[in-house]
């Protein structure tokens, strides 16, 4: 039996929940693939399949009173913050009972009350609203902590830098998370900057940067939970790199023809799920038949989710021209 | 007792200190507000008062300032950000437009963003083309924002309040010109509701609509104007968003003629909206001769003090166009 280095409040249970909570992320995207492909949903979403260790990992060192602010690829960190795939699902059917009442889709999905500072169709433009919200933490006394989301080709916007410098000179309880997912929509990481690590470039804001494996739960949950430490008592931000990988293609009108199959099989192999139930099994927190279980329960979850979107009622017309002021 | 006057600048400064002894959640952050005192000298002292916390000096990264002061409103506070120069806001164009205004709407009413984006804008200061520009328009353009134009001392406090109240993202707009302007302002707080026009001076001719200097501008050319017996109202909108329609369409019903005056570039500016407002209303019929626009020419604002004070509407091309207004009977 291979013994678990862990922080205390990854029990056994929240191991297990955890491993449902990727195949639910999983099987949500998948899903959504599907709907698009037959026309069901409308407008463009982008999926996070392949990518579900960081978003999982990531949120489950924080609590309840702790925020994250998303991405445009943000599926993944809703339903780890506490997400409610109903009205996820009934989000992207642009549903009344959608998280956003239909007026948001894909890229627009927060629950501000439950700390998801929401999905961002701006790339870049989520950071500067992690650095607010850690300000509010630190002025209010709240002592909440802010994981903040992005990806590689955020990295190079001028947003990136102003915020993690800002958050780094006020010493803020922001944690700043680059999904290294290799592709700005097209843009190999590799052409569009000259340093072999985005977490290299802590070094220029003053702050600790760290790479970690993207697929690798254990990794994944063992950083986060030190940054998030740090930035609770005060210490500041902290910039971590997760290498992974997005198997479908930026959106749904993607050929992906700017990489190959090869590629792609190569990233298969390092899946975060699997790789993340054979260690809960070699660690004795489940066995086969339990995660097999786990497995068709979020799959369960997610077929019920899609029930109740097709069933939710569209918007009423009197609708639009609600909540432009609060 | 003599009546009280501050300045247009002080006016800002008691404003935003009177919220903040009343509220904790209201905070100040922008470039050299701290022990500088502002570009302008508009929060001068207040650090003294109240702290480095509250009177947050930051880096010149007006994309993430813009950013962190809609994230804190978005998780509680109600910031005040001051950029230096209104020209700026272009760095700062994702997180007002993108961000600030669309949040509430595309979370489906979860959320709001009590937040004031201060900021001096228009020309006369030798500037030049960068620091100089008055654009408005393109944030009145958006819906999700409020925007606000204050031309004197008085409606600054009022209107200062009244926006830092609010639960929406504000874009407060002072006239550079205007600080070192004084009118009668109570030393008390007082708040002037969003979207209430002013009529600056009562008249039966011709209906002036001016923004922010030009109201002063409108003013002077009245009263040249008094004197050879033509009687001009003047309105002051003060607010842009929300637009007091109102006033406006019930003053052209009894003057029956119109002009709008800005210091914004003419095309595509609020002025179109303002005599759009006309056209689209009963007050149409009452009209007795064209309406007129007077906006900024199309150029960016130049330096020489001569070509600057050109690209702007004065007050002989008010008395001009009101002059040939007046000649339809």
């Amino acid at each position: 039996m291979q013994k678990l280095e862990l922080p205390k409040m990854i029990t056994e249970d929240k191991l297990k929940d955890l491993y449902k909570e990727m195949w639910m992320i999983r099987y949500f995207d998948e899903k959504v693939d599907q709907f698009f492909a037959k026309g069901m949903i409308h407008g463009t979403t982008h999926l996070c399949v392949g990518q579900e260790a960081s978003a999982a990992g990531s949120i489950a060192v924080i609590g309840r009173k702790d925020k994250i602010v998303s991405t445009h690829r943000g599926h993944g960190h809703c339903i780890s913050k506490e997400g409610d795939v109903n009205k996820m699902m009934a989000e992207l059917f642009g549903r009344e009972t959608g998280y956003c009442k239909g007026k948001g889709g894909s890229m627009h999905i927060a629950d501000v009350e439950k700390g998801n500072l929401g999905a961002n169709g701006i790339v870049g433009g989520g950071l500067p609203l992690a650095v607010g919200a850690a300000l509010t933490s630190k002025m209010k006394k709240e002592n909440y902590v802010v994981l903040c989301f992005f990806g590689d080709g955020a990295s190079n916007e001028g947003s990136f830098h102003e915020s993690v410098n800002l958050a780094a000179i006020w010493d803020l309880p922001v944690v700043f998370i680059c999904e290294n997912n290799q592709y700005g929509m097209s843009g190999p990481v590799k052409d569009m900057t000259r340093i072999e690590n985005i977490a290299d470039r802590a070094g220029a804001y003053g702050i600790p940067g760290k790479v970690v494996d993207g697929n690798d739960m254990i990794e994944i949950i063992n950083t986060v939970n030190e940054a998030v430490e740090n930035a609770r008592d005060g210490a500041g931000p902290t910039l971590i790199e997760m290498k992974t990988y997005r198997w479908k293609g930026h959106s749904k009108s993607d050929a992906k023809k700017y990489r190959t199959r090869e590629e792609e099989q190569e990233w298969r192999a390092k899946d975060g799920i699997k790789r993340f139930k054979e260690t809960l099994i070699n660690a004795e927190i489940f066995t086969e038949e339990e995660a097999k279980q786990l497995q068709d329960e979020a799959y369960q979850a997610i077929e019920e989710a899609v029930k109740f979107a097709e069933n939710s009622p569209e918007p009423s017309m009197d609708s639009l021209l609600e909540d432009v002021y609060a | 007792m003599a009546v009280r006057e501050i300045t247009y600048l002080e006016a800002v400064r008691e404003a935003m200190s009177q919220e903040m002894r009343q509220n904790d959640d209201v905070f100040i952050l922008g470039e050299d507000i701290g022990v500088y005192g502002g570009a302008f000298g508009v929060t001068r002292g207040m650090i003294e008062e109240f702290g480095p916390e509250r009177v947050r000096n930051t880096p010149i990264s007006e994309a993430a300032i813009a950013g962190a002061a809609v994230g804190s409103a978005l998780t509680g506070m109600r910031p005040i950000l001051e950029l230096q120069f209104s020209d700026f806001i272009t760095i700062a164009m994702d997180q007002m437009v993108n961000q600030a205004a669309k949040t509430r709407y595309m979370f489906g009413g979860k959320g709001k963003v009590p937040m004031v984006l201060r900021t001096p804008a228009g020309s006369g200061t030798g500037a030049a083309a960068q620091h100089s520009q008055s654009l408005e328009a393109w944030m009145a353009h958006i819906p999700g924002l409020k925007v606000v134009q204050p031309s004197t001392a008085y409606d600054v406090k009022g209107l200062l309040k009244a926006a830092i109240d609010d639960d929406n993202p504000v874009i407060f707009y002072e006239h550079k010109l205007l600080y070192k302007t004084s009118s009668h302002v109570p030393e008390e707080a007082y708040s002037i509701e969003l979207g209430k026009a002013d009529i600056k001076r009562e008249g039966t001719d011709v209906t002036i609509v001016a923004t922010a200097i030009m109201v002063h501008k409108a003013l002077e050319a009245a009263s040249e104007l008094e004197k050879e017996g033509i009687s001009a109202e003047v309105i002051d909108p003060r607010t842009i968003v929300p637009l007091d329609k109102e006033t406006i369409i019930n003053s052209v019903k009894k003057t029956g003629r119109l002009i709008v005056v800005h210091e914004a570039v003419q095309r595509g500016g609020i002025g179109g909206e303002i005599v759009s407002v006309i056209a689209e209303s009963e007050a149409f019929d009452y009209l007795d001769s064209p309406i007129k626009r007077l906006g900024g020419k199309e150029v960016p604002i130049p330096y020489n003090p001569k070509l600057e004070k050109a690209a702007i509407p004065q007050v002989p091309d008010i008395i001009e166009a009101v002059k040939e207004t007046v000649k339809y009977k």
